[in-house]
């Protein structure tokens, strides 16, 4: 077990450096100027360009990115915020993603297991047709066509919640946003659930363990409920990564400064920012890569078809 | 049926006479996709799904023309006093039936705005089916090209297996492992805003899931007699993977398209809403989505059109995507 | 104690509601279970056979219908008085906790399937001796142990701790059947045990069933398709068609003297090592849809000597003897005579003297 997580945490490095060293050299040898032309001189440019070390060999500004990296310096924006160091700008940015996004993510997956096992459990009847169409209407309209009209009505029409987001407030004012987040992770996680419980339902070994005389609760927590809610975890992972990089669309009506709407501002600015680019995109796979890792381990740990082979091969 | 028993009368004991038992009635020859069609058919959600995707393709083919203005038409008037009026934020009304809401109205009493105009007075029923029209032909082209280069890869990849295979899938899984967003960021970079924009972004990301399955149903594949037979037969690769593999591979790549579809409608949407995409005048189901919000506290209904067609054409590629998976495996209880 | 009938199903009829429309899979099937004795249900795929056996465990798929019949179950409790019940009135609750388990026990088709794979096997034979028997932990475990050791599997208390998908396929069907006898239950319903395991191992897993019957004076039914496995195992054979049992008698009388066209068609389909056919026959066609009621006859369009009535009624069961019926209108007094087919006769002559030989 050991070794096998070793090998996938060696893996999950061995892609991230990849891929920064990759968006590092695109972002680089892209054509494009990182600095607003309008504004600033050719001298002025040139005299940044030095002081920034872009005119140096593209290996060597690599090494240099990357030492700082480990140490955890993003560096500075080139139009964004006045050049304030990124960490700083990240740093709000991610704890109010994270805050809002956990919510939804928690919220999501519980009413979804929720309702997918009643879904499963009632199969046929009502609440089985109410999931099956709520998690229809989750899935067809995006999240953010959600908050606009919860912005609408609960903020606009009756102005009881904030009109946009208040980070003095944060719970009341992540109320909307979260709930409008964690529709779509509800009706995928119930969805899921409820087909997965259903084939597990009309397993074999479900069959057997009736005929050994197991019911009701106790027949669904030992062999039902585990067996189904395992593959879940492979569906939440995306899902997770979504809800905690900040739904772009969402911070962005709401006035959330969270990463989404940080990665709007440095693509949508008058000139791209490089580094909030750069920077952001190697968050982004950090989390994703991490999770996906995360997602693995976890899923060895549960089904013990992958769990007892990692022992045995040791490999 | 008990309640007469049949008493049996001497003639009934007579063999029918000579009979054809040998062919098999239950399941007389039928074509396998007249077979996947039956069910697909009989299905009543899958059949709604082309419904409502084919009454949409129709509106966005033929709405505008059904309009007398374009897309990007300012409609105005000339009042009596001479000045122009332009037909700003009114209402959906219907020339004589429904008077809009807004200003200026009775000016435009002649006029019919199904879904209204927007704040610089366009014609709302005429963008909208244009801005589904740009957003279906962006999901098309780029699922089409990702079919052809996701088929290709993942067959080649299957087909060879080994070292190539091995290559291959690592180069899949990096690119896996990059969020579609930082490769939309990485192309706002150099590349102008547009649909353009939205293509290329969606042609890197779409393919991946294709290759998968085409990999996979050519592994299940290759191992087969007829395969076996026709290399003992001499014939080539590039035979064997395009001519014999891939007509096998259609069904699950199709369930694939109507799920990647969606998925592309959904993308494009919110990059236009973000504004990396569509820029204006064009406009898309996105960019729509977008300036209705912005107006959704004077003008709210500006918002629904884009988003009811959004909704229906996800709705409708989802069941079309479910019924195909379920004529394609069918099981007991979906009989 | 001997003949004592112990489960008995009385005009069992059951459809199921699928989306294409309702399938009437049951059309009304009778079946006696002695006391100790082996009866064998036979038919080909889509008979009806494990539904007619999974209904009597309470065990059908949701959407199955029972439209009327009785399974009726007679037993003691302890040393107390007999008593009979019908295991389809039972509510679900009351037959998992008195029935399934400690009384009927059902070892399923494919081992490679029918063990939860997140479970340590040892825990799934304990499962219910603790959950329902009020059994220690300890208990539970040396009683599991034991099983292991009774259907031969070695190292027992080492295999306790393995996961499924460590143990071969044979294995597993020996750790399904210690499950299946862990309750010590009356009857052992044995759906198709040996059709997904090797040649090899199939015979080995019979002759384990075989060996735990005599030695707990167990009731088995067997559902298969192989007739080789109901002549090795069966005292009774009933032969299914189209949801409705076609032929029923005891084993000898189903191999020597087969009085319906559809058994002839079995067992011409047997492989013989005997045969001087270079081809292996085998019935024409295959079963009916039921989705749509058969008119007459069910085995009508398959059946090489079918009359006129066929296609207007169903036959009755006529009585051949006092143990063997068959429901064809062959056997009506008018019909026509029809021996039995030519390769067949061989054949079953051939058997015969082959069986007395050992005798």
């Amino acid at each position: 077990m050991v070794k096998y997580t070793l090998k996938r945490v060696g893996l999950a490095l061995l892609t991230l450096f990849l891929i920064v060293f990759l968006l590092f050299v695109l972002v680089r040898i892209m054509p494009g100027n990182p600095f607003p032309s309008e504004r600033m001189s050719a001298e002025a440019i040139a005299a940044k360009r030095a002081e920034m070390g872009l005119d140096d060999p593209i290996l060597i500004q690599f090494g240099r990115y990357l030492s700082n990296l480990l140490r955890g310096d993003f560096g500075k924006g080139t139009s964004l915020y006045n050049g304030a160091p990124i960490n700083t700008v990240l740093a709000t940015a991610i704890s109010n993603s994270f805050r809002i996004g956990g919510l939804a993510i928690l919220v999501g997956t519980a009413v979804g297991l929720l309702l997918g096992i009643v879904a499963a459990l009632n199969r046929g009847k009502f609440l089985d047709h109410f999931c099956t169409v709520f998690s229809i209407i989750g899935v067809c309209v995006p999240s953010y066509v959600f908050l606009i009209f919860l912005q609408y009505f609960f903020s606009f029409k009756i102005p009881y919640f904030p009109y946009f987001f208040d980070a003095n407030r944060f719970l009341f004012s992540s109320v909307l946003p979260s709930l409008s987040l964690s529709l779509f992770t509800m009706s995928t996680v119930a969805r899921f659930t409820r087909n997965e419980m259903v084939e597990v339902m009309d397993s074999d070994y479900v069959r057997l363990a009736e005929s050994k005389g197991l019911y009701g609760g106790t027949l669904v927590r030992k062999h039902v409920l585990r067996n189904a809610l395992v593959p879940i975890v492979t569906v939440l992972a995306p899902l997770i990564v979504d809800l905690l990089t900040g739904a772009l669309v969402v911070e962005k009506i709401y006035g959330i400064n969270g990463i989404g709407k940080l990665m709007v501002d440095a693509i949508t600015g008058e000139g791209v920012d490089y580094n909030y680019v750069l920077a952001l995109g190697i968050l982004y796979s950090a989390l994703y890569i991490g999770i996906m890792l995360v997602v693995d381990l976890l899923y060895g740990l549960l089904d013990p078809r992958i769990r007892v082979s990692a022992k045995e091969g040791g490999s | 049926m008990n309640n007469t028993p049949y008493v049996p009368v001497k003639e009934d004991f007579q063999f029918l006479p000579d009979r054809d038992i040998t062919t098999d009635q239950n399941f007389a020859s039928q074509g396998y996709w007249k077979g996947v069609a039956i069910s697909f058919f009989r299905n009543k959600r899958a059949v709604a799904g082309l419904v409502i995707v084919v009454l949409i393709m129709f509106f966005a083919i033929f709405g505008p023309m059904m309009s007398s203005y374009s897309y990007k038409d300012i409609i105005s008037v000339t009042s009596a006093e001479g000045k122009q009026i332009v037909a700003k934020g009114i209402g959906p009304q219907i020339s004589g039936v429904l008077q809009g809401s807004g200003q200026n109205t009775e000016l435009f009493a002649d006029h019919t705005f199904l879904f209204g105009t927007d704040d610089v007075g366009r014609d709302l029923w005429t963008r909208t089916w244009d801005g589904a029209r740009i957003s279906l032909i962006i999901a098309f082209v780029t699922i089409v090209i990702d079919m052809i280069i996701g088929m290709s890869y993942g067959l080649i990849s299957g087909f060879f297996g080994g070292m190539v295979d091995n290559i291959m899938q690592r180069i899949v899984e990096i690119s896996n492992s990059v969020p579609r967003l930082v490769i939309v960021s990485v192309l706002a970079i150099f590349m102008p805003k547009g649909m353009f924009l939205v293509i290329v972004a969606l042609l890197l990301t779409e393919w991946i899931g294709m290759s998968k399955i085409s990999r996979a149903e050519m592994l299940k594949l290759k191992e087969q007699e007829y395969v076996l037979a026709s290399r003992t037969l001499g014939a080539g690769s590039f035979h064997i993977i395009f001519r014999q593999i891939l007509p096998n591979t259609i069904g699950p790549i199709i369930t694939q398209v109507m799920f990647s579809i969606p998925t592309a409608i959904f993308t494009e949407a919110f990059l236009s809403f973000v504004g990396v995409g569509i820029v204006l005048p064009e406009c898309s189901i996105g960019s729509l989505i977008e300036a209705g919000f912005n107006n959704i506290t004077t003008l709210p209904y500006q918002i629904m059109p884009p988003i009811i067609v959004l909704a229906l054409l996800m709705l409708g590629f989802n069941f079309i995507g479910d019924g195909f998976r379920e004529a394609l495996a069918p099981k007991l209880e979906d009989m | 104690m001997a003949n004592k009938t112990i489960l008995e199903i009385k005009d069992l009829d059951i459809s199921f509601r699928t989306n294409a429309g309702v399938i009437h899979a049951i059309r009304g099937v009778n079946l006696l279970l002695k006391k100790g004795e082996t009866v064998a249900i036979v038919g080909e795929s889509g008979s009806g056979k494990s539904v007619t056996m999974k209904a009597a465990c309470g065990l059908l798929d949701s959407n199955a219908v029972i439209n009327s019949g009785q399974v009726l179950y007679t037993y003691a409790e302890g040393d107390g008085p007999e008593q009979t019940v019908d295991l389809l009135k039972l509510p679900k609750k009351q037959l998992r906790k008195t029935i399934n388990g400690n009384r009927i026990a059902m070892v399923f088709q494919d081992p490679m399937t029918s063990l939860d794979p997140t479970m340590q096997i040892g825990k799934q034979i304990m499962e219910s001796m603790i959950l329902y028997r009020g059994m220690s932990k300890a208990d539970a475990w040396k009683r599991s142990v034991e099983l292991l050791e009774l259907v031969g599997i070695t190292d027992a208390e080492k295999r306790m701790k393995n996961y499924p998908h460590q143990l071969s396929g044979g294995m597993r069907q020996r750790v399904v059947i210690a499950i299946a006898l862990s309750g010590s239950p009356d009857i052992l319903i044995c759906d198709e045990p040996t059709t997904a395991l090797d040649v090899t191992i199939q015979a080995k897993i019979l002759e384990l069933i075989k060996e735990v019957q005599d030695r707990l004076a167990l009731s088995v039914i067997y559902i298969t398709h192989d007739l080789g496995v109901v002549a090795k195992v069966a005292d009774y054979v009933n032969v299914m068609y189209a949801g409705k049992i076609v032929e029923v008698g005891k084993v000898d009388e189903i191999f020597y003297e087969p009085a319906h066209p559809y058994t002839w068609g079995l067992l011409s389909a047997m492989p013989d090592l005997d045969t001087d056919d270079d081809r292996l026959y085998s019935i024409p066609g295959s079963p009916p849809n039921l989705l749509h009621e058969p008119q007459g006859d069910a085995f009508t369009p398959r059946n090489a000597f079918a009359m006129r009535i066929d296609e207007k009624e169903a036959p009755p069961l006529f009585k051949i003897s006092d143990t063997h019926y068959a429901a064809t209108w062959l056997l009506h007094p008018d019909a026509p005579k029809v021996e039995l087919p030519e390769g067949l006769r061989a054949r079953l002559e051939r058997a015969k003297k082959e069986a007395e030989k050992y005798l």
